[in-house]
């Protein structure tokens, strides 16, 4: 590109988005007035064909060498624009945005002020693209390898998807089995099929793949490298069986004599010290709760390895670190259930048969603790129960947020209780979000079977009889607000549909893999609408309920679109990597070595023979970190150079 | 006319940037005395850039990075908040308020924050008034 800069400027109208509050054309005229700008036009959608196609003919008609698009967000168009400079034979990177809607129109009442604000910006835009450079995208091969975190349903789909085309999927799971919170469920919503007979076959399906490394009761440690190229160290703690001799036969289980409270059963049943979590596990091989053990605790009773015929109880067994490299990466890490202890009023954890939807479904389930018999804790069987909506969702004192599946799933529960039962159900909802295929079906199908639903959020759950009718029972106090009035309803269960909620450790998850977080808690996807199963670092996609509350039909479909993206950048085999670097003049470097220290990607290193620094392109991330540490400004930061900044600044302040 | 200061902000392209553009995209109203600079991370940002866009006629400047712990680029963030204050100290020198000149956090899901922030920073200097000339 060499020659004097030579820059044409289009303002674009964004239909009546930018244009309706900002006069585009008195910044066009205005743009044709500065330094170095051969063309200015405005039109009506930029990013249109016709809009490009301006572009293209100015660029062959005028010679023009540079180009500022005044539009929308970068994050949304640069790339499109970029793409019309190379088509048109110009480098990408001679190409600048000014944000004049998201920045400018759209957050400014004012027009004149408006106008004013989208000058100064098309100013700086210009000022800069004068100083930019020509610059080169790199292109690094891919690792075909894909890293699936997280082994619910998302990951299993995710993972299956990857491993049928032929490639190989390292698959994660913290617990000892797969299955994630689908495996715990009894039906699902509309159609009732038992979750677990259509979970089973894909679970084993993962199990005996041949591109399917499943990782279980391993957690992901650190991640280094970029998109095609990343190394990830997983820790695999011991489970005291070997599983290469273990043939699952469950002995041990039985042998064992110490029990504690069940995970899988959700405090409703009892699991021994070695265990499967449940009898369909894959891999179905047991592991030692260490902290429960009483051979770990005290050294004494060994009865599993006793009764192993396998000789498969190894109590020696050390946690190992595994080191993979990978070239995607998909976090399907789903979510956490809502504590309902905290809303005091409700009585969850003070009244025996105030429980929670997980509690629920184990109870209804055939394998569950009372082989699916719906009955209070004394083990009669419930005349009345209570479902109360949105227990930690869409409450300000909580979660806002809806977590979507709740009105279904309280809806199902109300089907399988009046099938098993024939109880009286009352539903206590705010508003009944029956959205999906098959949902608002459903719901009228429940209204037909005798159901009592109450508009109205639950004040609270009490065991103080103010009659005769009350005693005994637990009685729950709600507005009904289409009567506008305060209703009490004796029962004798209350299921409490808690929110869905991000994991725990979320936010360790989020900085391990470098993303973001949005206002909820979950992970924050690249785009809302046009990207949602990316993420802003690339090679690494989200699935299912870790980017927000879900049902299994979108969980499903998320998970297969991430798959989908991963096969896409295995197919093309190489990725594209920003040209925008740090480069070290070797000239001017005095070999002060400050900027080794403060690069956080280890990417420039010191070369004793000739002492100066240099830095690795393919480990640079471009933050410009130690451009702007080095003292003897020896280092340049592509694209963000000095002297691009400052024309920026000088630009935008006219 | 009333006094419509200059304000600069410099916005990283992950965190902040895309705070900015969230405020658009929901349509919130801000004042429109503030111009966004795009760089990488907050750590770009070179003390000589604020004092540059000071000398070149700011009456103010905000740098907005991701909040700490959460930086794009691990911790860059935290380099800015060292720089920062040092800053802080030689504007003192210089005889500018240290108000014109603001380190805050801003996250991708925070347009009502970056909204906030605005507003408030705006308001602040058309209090202290126009920064006279610096050489």
């Amino acid at each position: 590109m060499g020659g004097e800069p030579r820059i044409g400027v289009y303002i674009c109208h964004c239909g009546s988005n930018i244009a309706g509050t900002v006069d585009v054309e008195e910044v066009t005229e205005f743009a044709r007035g500065l330094d170095a700008v051969v063309v200015a036009r405005n039109y009506v959608f930029m990013c249109s064909d016709q809009g490009q196609e301006i572009i293209k003919s100015d660029i062959r008609d005028f010679g023009l060498n540079r180009v500022v698009v005044a539009a929308c967000s970068p994050t949304v168009h640069e790339l499109t624009f970029r793409r019309v400079l190379e088509e048109a034979g110009v480098n990408p990177y001679l190409f600048e945005m000014a944000n004049i809607r998201e920045h400018c129109s759209w957050v400014t009442e004012d027009r004149q002020m408006a106008t004013e604000k989208a000058k100064a910006l098309v100013s700086a835009a210009v000022k800069r693209v004068y100083y930019h450079q020509p610059l080169e995208t790199r292109k690094v091969p891919l690792n075909p390898n894909t890293l699936v975190i997280g082994g619910g349903i998302a990951g299993i789909q995710a993972a299956l998807e990857i491993a049928n085309s032929g490639h190989k999927v390292y698959l994660v799971e913290r617990s000892p089995s797969i299955g994630g919170h689908m495996i715990q469920l009894d039906k699902t919503f509309p159609t009732l099929d038992c979750s677990a007979c259509i979970l089973t076959p894909k679970m084993s399906d993962v199990g005996s793949h041949p591109y399917i490394e499943l990782l279980t009761y391993s957690e992901v440690e650190q991640v280094s490298g970029y998109i095609g190229n990343f190394k990830v160290k997983i820790s695999e703690k011991a489970r005291y069986v070997d599983a290469d001799k273990c043939n699952g036969c469950g002995v041990c289980q039985e042998k064992c004599p110490w029990k504690v409270d069940s995970e899988f059963e959700a405090g409703m049943g009892k699991r021994k010290v070695i265990y499967t979590p449940f009898p369909q596990a894959v891999p179905n091989i047991p592991v030692i709760d260490r902290e429960h053990c009483v051979y770990f605790l005290k050294g004494t009773c060994r009865a599993c390895e006793e009764f192993c015929e396998a000789k498969a109880i190894d109590f020696e067994q050390k946690d190992e670190t595994i080191e993979v490299e990978v070239g995607s990466i998909i976090l399907a890490t789903g979510y956490d259930n809502f504590d309902p202890s905290v809303i005091t009023q409700y009585g969850y954890g003070e009244f025996d048969n105030v429980i929670t939807g997980l509690q629920f479904e184990r109870l209804c389930n055939a394998t569950g603790p009372t082989g699916g018999d719906i009955v209070l804790k004394d083990g009669s069987t419930p005349q009345s129960v209570a479902i109360v909506h949105c227990v930690g969702s869409r409450d300000k004192n909580y979660h806002e947020y809806c977590s979507r599946v709740c009105c279904m799933y309280a809806l199902k529960y109300a089907h399988l209780i009046k099938e098993k039962t024939n109880a009286d159900i009352y539903q206590y909802y705010i508003d009944m979000r029956c959205f999906g295929k098959g949902y608002e079906e459903f719901y009228e199908r429940l209204s037909e079977e005798g159901v009592n639903f109450i508009r109205g959020k639950v004040g609270e759950v009490t065991d103080q009889a103010l009659s005769e009718e009350e005693k005994g029972k637990l009685v729950v106090v709600a507005e009904d607000t289409l009567l506008g009035s305060i209703i009490r309803v004796p029962v004798d269960m209350v299921i409490l549909c808690v929110a869905m909620e991000p994991q725990p450790d979320v936010e360790a998850i989020a900085r391990l893999f470098n993303i973001s977080r949005s206002a909820d808690g979950f992970f924050l996807e690249k785009h809302p609408k046009l990207d949602p199963v990316a993420t802003t670092t690339d090679g690494v996609f989200v699935a299912g309920c870790c980017q927000g509350p879900k049902d299994i039909p979108d969980t499903v479909a998320q998970a297969s679109a991430a798959a989908a993206r991963v096969l896409a950048l295995i197919s093309k085999g190489e990725v594209e990597i920003e040209a925008t670097t740090a480069v070290i003049d070797e000239r001017i470097c005095s070999g002060c070595q400050l900027c080794p220290a403060i690069c956080a990607y280890h990417a420039i290193t010191f070369d004793k023979g000739k002492g100066v620094c240099q830095v690795n392109e393919a480990l640079c991330k471009g933050c410009g970190a130690c451009v702007s540490s080095c003292p003897s400004e020896a280092i340049t930061g592509k694209h963000f150079t000095t002297e691009q900044i400052v024309a920026e600044i000088e630009g935008i302040l006219i | 006319m009333s006094f419509e200061p200059k304000i600069v902000a410099f916005l990283c392209e992950w965190c902040s940037y895309r705070g900015a553009d969230l405020a658009g995209t929901s349509r919130m109203k801000c004042a429109p005395n503030v111009r966004p600079i795009r760089v990488k991370c907050s750590s770009r940002v070179e003390s000589t850039f604020i004092l540059k866009a000071l000398q070149t006629g700011a009456d103010g400047v905000i740098v907005l990075g991701c909040h700490p712990g959460d930086c794009h680029y691990t911790n860059g963030n935290y380099k800015t908040m060292r720089r920062m204050a040092l800053l802080s100290k030689l504007l003192e020198q210089l005889g500018i308020e240290k108000e014109r000149v603001r380190l805050d956090w801003v996250s991708a899901s925070e347009g009502n924050k970056f909204v906030s922030i605005v507003n408030d920073i705006t308001a602040k200097i058309k209090e202290l008034g126009p920064l006279t000339k610096i050489s």
